[in-house]
């Protein structure tokens, strides 16, 4: 078998779906969108995928907070099964939304095994809802899904993605732990504030990682960045690189390849 | 049952955003005691569950473990701080709650079952607050037809329970009616019928023999509202213009369709008959487009009129032959100036800015969650629209092309998919076709309808997979009208049958009325053959969507309504569609004689350029367009927002739909008030040429353009008002035939104007919204206004006239003016082709319509958005030979203009492209960051650095 398979996660509210499937089907994958009651009803459905991603999108309308609801679903009729997923060194993407959820089920939301959530993703220091682009520089050595010392330029769209940690500790331990995913820089690389930094997230965290470096979510939309036509001054470069989100979702698919199949 | 209240609170040292957004409205509202406001999430749960689980909903559910903390009952405020004000805003008992049944559901999932969820927001209020600042504080933070206020920590919020309904079929007395008593009735019903209508439905039941049932009096009331059938635009009309006699049988059929029908296009494909209007986008797909109005309710509730707008309008692709998946969204706004005292407000009236700040909340919140990028619009600022702000929404969806038509048969079944039927947006149809008055407020607070985007997203998730495996034959959307209006139309050659008590209610109270004629959201209702009933149920449920079997539609061509069982209405599907009464109107209008103002000479005109660009309609729309998601879906290819640091200005927007085809579509509108006050005619031609002129500039076929007509009017039973509109849809006929660009769809909202409470009356200026869609064949071809490199020569396609009438250079000195931009047709044609020549020829590196602030304000856009200088010379300006006057050069809003950057090596084919229509070179692209215009003998008459200028730009707006 050398087809890489992966899982994208519909539920109500769920948006960004169909341009994830496109964005992996690019990278060579084989990507089916659907919908979290169907996992629910049959779980064992999840063997047959190396990759999954939760998109982006506002599940359940974001009501509570935001990813919590459906946070709270995939604990309470997933746990053991996404445990499975991760621990058979499978990679899980979750993006916007998806990054919320996977906080919020505490996968990336803890340091501590067995604690609580200790980090949450909350309101941004702005007071609302913001698309913009944004610089992002690579901070983690082990994240399988960076491609290592190249800065990307992604956009982001959200109203929470401020990422805040309960104590100075937890963040002390997760950098110490290396699963600091992505920073928000400015074009040359460095740190700043609004709109550097585009919601007040501690540190310009953009995206964590587990311990593993086989999950990772982030605010930015990689999928929105899979070709030069996407890029928000497009008609004034001439570089025709690949487009910076298409490294994302490339990472995902090559370490499939190479180590899962 | 154990009542369980949840207080959840932000903890101390994480931000609370809530309660300084709120600390910054008290503010803005004048109101400087406040120190401090603190923000709380209340959910009031009835459930049979212990303590120990009441804490671990308030810990693992409600509250963020990070960054807030919960309390289980009411919290006071610490004695000893500053004196404190409790403010709870609670929503009224039936009204939508969202988030509700989220933690209904997410309960469930943690293995308790509970009654109800009731979800309000606390704030408290700290400093010295007098009583009358209190209210005025409520009035802000709340809104009077969806909520209720509790103040202080003693009082209790609304019981949640609603008495059932006893079922009591109410016959109403009409046959011995005479004519003041029918009115009196149509009057105490709220039916907005006149004497003539009430006349024809008596006539009607006597020809059967008895008297109405109260359903059926308001079904036929709604069927026949000017919101529903546009019984102004239909109507014969007598016209005197300037003296001369005009006929019409029906105008918008003379007008506006006449032109579609004689263009005869072979790429559209449905026009005017179904919810939006389809054209081809390649072999395999179609597109449609269609823009709504939501004025009066967003008067009413800015954030949920504006939701609703939005939620509306999407389902008018998704209710169009067998459905579109909706793929870009627009908006474009009328409010009165922002910067208005609250003395300057009428009664009853919202404040400008609260009204724009609540539209702008409620499209983001409704578009964004339903996934569809809003991509195009407008803002228009003038103070008639203080009483009746205008919001047009619309929606651009794509469907294979052997789904362009659906088709009802006898024995199917009608079913209702979605939202649930709630008391709100009762009357809607009937409410917007009247005029606002100060006491709408109150009387019309249950047309106001909620929306809930996560349940319409579900719907259309669903629908579009049992339309890929065609198990309903035929669908539309729930709109203004709600079921009356659905049913009625998707049964009209058929006849239907309805049992009511099969409608799923939000909550117990309705009559049978109510549930007709409710225009709860998110409601679409598809004809389904039995034999498909099981598979396509099974797609509904499988995602979490309620489908309901309603009924049935019939052979006897009747309207018949049941409630349990019991007859409560029976009209004749005829009558109802056909039986409103032909309608003869006079028009009057007479050409305006005004005067140009002397305006003094100016040694240079650095301030007026800084001026211009700093007023609302032509200043940066980034506050608003920023909180929109531009680019969900992944197809953006020219965005809102462009240039060298992504905020200068675009003039349209493409997107692509299909991942597999560079083919995309452009995205334009185009709408000028101003001009009339001078001349409506004008004003609409205007219109037209700017919204070709838009989607043309980023790189759209000027012959594969279809566009849309919004006529928003005042009080059109006024010979002068109506008159304004003829000559507007004159302009229509002759400026699509002209351009041949069809109009494919369009909508009205008449009766724009509001009435004081003293009596007087603002009406809205004459507003002709045209939107447009254009096919791109190639988006990597698709070119933006930003200027791209030093060294560049700057040209000018399209004559400039003395035709600053109507022009925001005028605007900015209080004046009118008379001489109104024209629109020489034939050339603004072949202008129009000449640049898609061009640019489909790669010679062009930038493009930019010259419109609103004319060309100096074009210039100043495209330097500062290229981040690059200009040096121009207005010597080489091709102008009329009355166009002697500077400021005319620079400012007047000459129609047909294009500003066009081209590399050097290109300026020779460039040329010999634009031979046959009037071009000069204005000027040079320069690494100087400066806009300097010289005029004809040398002298700078404009040097200003370009970053003052878009500092000046991108300030007023910025809130």
């Amino acid at each position: 078998m050398t087809q890489v398979n992966a899982i994208v996660l519909r539920a109500a509210g769920i948006n960004c779906d169909v341009e994830t499937q496109h964005a992996l089907e690019l990278s060579g994958a084989k990507a089916e969108r659907i919908h979290i009651n169907r996992v629910i009803e049959n779980p064992e459905i999840l063997d047959q995928f190396q990759i999954m991603v939760i998109p982006g999108g506002f599940s359940y309308g974001d009501d509570v907070a935001a990813g919590k609801i459906l946070a709270n679903q995939m604990v309470l009729h997933l746990s053991d099964r996404l445990n499975k997923f991760v621990e058979a060194g499978k990679l899980v993407l979750g993006i916007c939304n998806g990054f919320q959820v996977l906080v919020k089920t505490g996968i990336l939301g803890k340091v501590d095994s067995g604690a609580k959530q200790q980090i949450t993703i909350t309101n941004n220091d702005c007071g609302k809802f913001e698309d913009r682009w944004v610089y992002l520089e690579p901070s983690s050595k082990k994240c399988v899904f960076i491609e290592q010392g190249r800065r990307i330029y992604l956009p982001i769209a959200h109203g929470e993605g401020k990422v805040l940690f309960e104590n100075n500790e937890v963040f002390e331990k997760v950098k110490a732990d290396d699963r600091i995913a992505f920073r928000y820089v400015d074009e040359n690389g460095d740190f700043g504030d609004f709109p550097i930094n585009p919601n007040g997230s501690t540190d310009s965290i953009a995206a964590l990682c587990d311990s593993t470096g086989r999950v990772m979510g982030l605010m930015p939309h990689p999928e929105r960045f899979v070709r030069n036509t996407q890029h928000p001054h497009w008609t004034r470069l001439a570089d025709k690189t690949r487009a910076d989100g298409r490294t994302i979702f490339d990472n995902a698919v090559r370490y499939v390849q190479k180590n899962l199949l | 049952m154990a009542q369980w209240r949840f207080e959840v609170f932000n903890k101390a040292g994480s931000v609370d955003v809530g309660g300084r957004t709120v600390l910054a409205d008290i503010k803005e509202l004048g109101i400087d005691t406040v120190l401090d406001v603190q923000s709380a999430r209340v959910f009031l749960i009835d459930g049979d569950f212990d303590e120990a689980f009441a804490n671990k909903v308030g810990a693992e559910l409600l509250a963020d473990p990070v960054c807030e903390n919960y309390h289980i009952g009411k919290t006071v405020p610490a004695a000893g701080l500053a004196k404190a004000t409790i403010v709870e805003i609670h929503l009224k008992s039936g009204v939508t709650d969202p988030v509700a049944v989220s933690v209904m559901t997410a309960i469930e999932d943690m293995g308790q079952k509970c009654q109800t969820v009731r979800t309000a927001r606390k704030y408290v209020v700290f400093g010295e607050i007098t009583d009358k600042q209190l209210k005025k504080i409520v009035r802000r933070l709340s809104n009077d037809c969806i909520e209720v206020v509790v103040i202080g920590t003693d009082a209790e919020p609304p019981s949640p329970h609603l008495a059932p309904y006893q079922f009591n079929l109410k016959t109403l007395e009409l046959l011995s009616l005479d004519e003041q008593q029918l009115v009196d009735l149509s009057k105490k019903m709220d039916l907005f019928l006149n004497a003539v209508e009430m006349k024809t439905i008596q006539d009607y039941f006597k020809s059967i023999g008895r008297n109405p049932t109260d359903i059926e009096l308001e079904a036929i009331a709604q069927t026949w509202s000017e919101h529903c059938v546009h019984k102004t635009l239909k109507s014969s009309v007598d016209f005197e213009f300037d003296g001369k006699q005009f006929h019409f049988d029906n105008l918008i059929k003379e007008t506006v369709f006449a032109a579609t029908k004689q263009l005869n296009k072979d790429w559209c494909i449905s026009v005017f008959k179904d919810n939006a209007g389809v054209i081809e986008f390649d072999d395999k797909d179609a597109v449609c487009f269609k823009v709504e109005t939501h004025n009066h309710p967003s008067a009413l509730d800015p954030y949920g009129g504006a939701a609703t707008g939005i939620g509306g309008v999407l389902r008018d692709p998704m209710g169009t032959g067998l459905g579109a998946k909706p793929i870009a969204n627009t908006d474009v706004f009328c409010f009165g100036e922002p910067d208005k005292s609250f003395d300057e407000i009428p009664r009853g009236v919202l404040h400008p800015k609260r009204i724009a700040k609540g539209v702008v909340a409620g499209v983001r919140d409704y578009g964004n969650r339903m996934g569809i990028p809003t991509v195009n619009g407008a803002i228009f600022f003038d103070d008639r629209y203080l009483g009746n702000p205008l919001v047009f929404c619309g929606n651009v969806g794509i469907m294979p092309k052997d789904k362009c038509f659906g088709k009802t048969s006898s024995g199917e079944l009608i079913m209702v998919v979605g939202g649930r039927t709630g008391r709100d947006g009762i009357h809607g149809a009937t409410f917007s076709s009247g005029a606002m008055t100060h006491e709408h407020e109150t009387v019309f607070s249950h047309a106001v309808q909620i929306g809930n985007a996560i349940t319409e997203k579900k719907t259309l998730d669903t629908l579009l997979q049992a339309r890929e495996q065609g198990l309903y034959t035929a669908i539309t959307d729930c709109g203004a009208g709600g079921l009356s209006s659905a049913v009625g139309e998707m049964g009209a050659e058929l006849g239907a049958d309805v049992e009511l008590s099969k409608v799923p209610l939000k909550y117990a109270g309705l009559s049978y009325t109510e549930i007709w004629i409710s225009e709860a959201q998110e409601r679409m209702v598809i004809a389904v053959k039995p034999e498909n009933l099981e598979k396509i149920s099974a797609i509904f449920a499988g995602e979490n969507v309620e489908a309901t079997v309603i009924g049935t539609f019939t052979t006897d061509k009747k309207l018949t309504l049941k409630y349990q069982g019991q007859q409560v209405a029976q009209i004749d599907m005829d009558f109802l569609h056909d039986g409103l009464p032909k309608y003869s109107r006079k028009a009057k209008w007479s050409s305006k004689q005004f005067s140009e103002p002397a305006i003094e000479a100016k040694e240079n005109y650095n301030d007026e350029l800084v001026k211009l660009l700093s007023t609302y309609n032509i200043a940066s729309k980034e506050w608003v367009i920023r909180q929109y998601d531009h680019e969900v879906q992944g197809g953006s290819v020219v965005k809102p927002l462009g240039g060298a640091t992504n905020d200068g200005p675009n003039d349209a927007a493409v997107v692509q739909p299909k991942f597999d085809s560079d083919k995309g579509i452009a995205i334009g509108c185009g709408m000028n008030p101003l001009y009339g006050d001078i001349d409506p005619y004008w004003m609409a031609m205007s219109g037209i040429d700017e919204a070709i002129r838009n989607v043309v500039c980023v790189g759209a076929r000027p012959d594969k353009i279809a566009i849309l007509d919004n006529f928003c009017w005042a009080d059109c039973k006024k010979e002068e008002t109506l008159g304004s509109l003829v000559r507007a849809a004159q302009a229509c006929f002759d400026g699509a035939v002209a351009f041949g660009t069809p109009f494919v769809s369009g909508k009205d909202s008449l009766n724009n104007n509001f009435i004081c409470d003293d009596g007087t009356e603002i009406a809205i200026p004459a507003t002709l919204l045209i939107s447009a869609m254009g096919i791109v064949e190639d988006v990597k071809k698709c070119v933006t206004a930003d200027l791209k490199a030093a060294g560049n020569m700057l040209f000018v396609v399209g004559l400039t006239r003395n035709e600053l009438g109507g022009s925001h250079y005028y605007k900015t000195k209080k004046q009118l003016g008379a001489n109104v931009p024209k629109v020489d047709l034939r050339t603004a044609k072949i202008t129009a082709e000449k640049i898609h020549k061009a640019i489909d020829s790669s010679l062009v590196a930038s493009c930019h319509d010259c419109s609103e602030g004319g060309l100096a304000v074009a210039l100043a856009e495209m330097a500062f958005s290229g981040g690059l200088g200009i040096m121009a010379d207005l010597k080489g300006l091709p102008k009329t030979d009355d166009c002697a006057n500077l400021a005319a050069q620079l400012f007047s809003e000459s129609c047909s203009r294009y500003i066009v950057e081209v590399r050097p090596e290109k300026f020779n084919d460039f040329a010999k492209m634009m031979l046959g229509v009037p071009f000069g070179q204005i000027g040079k692209v320069i690494d100087i960051k400066n806009l300097i215009i010289k005029d004809s003998t040398g002298k700078n008459i404009i040097d200003v650095e370009i970053n003052e200028l878009k500092q000046a730009w991108l300030k007023p707006l910025k809130w």
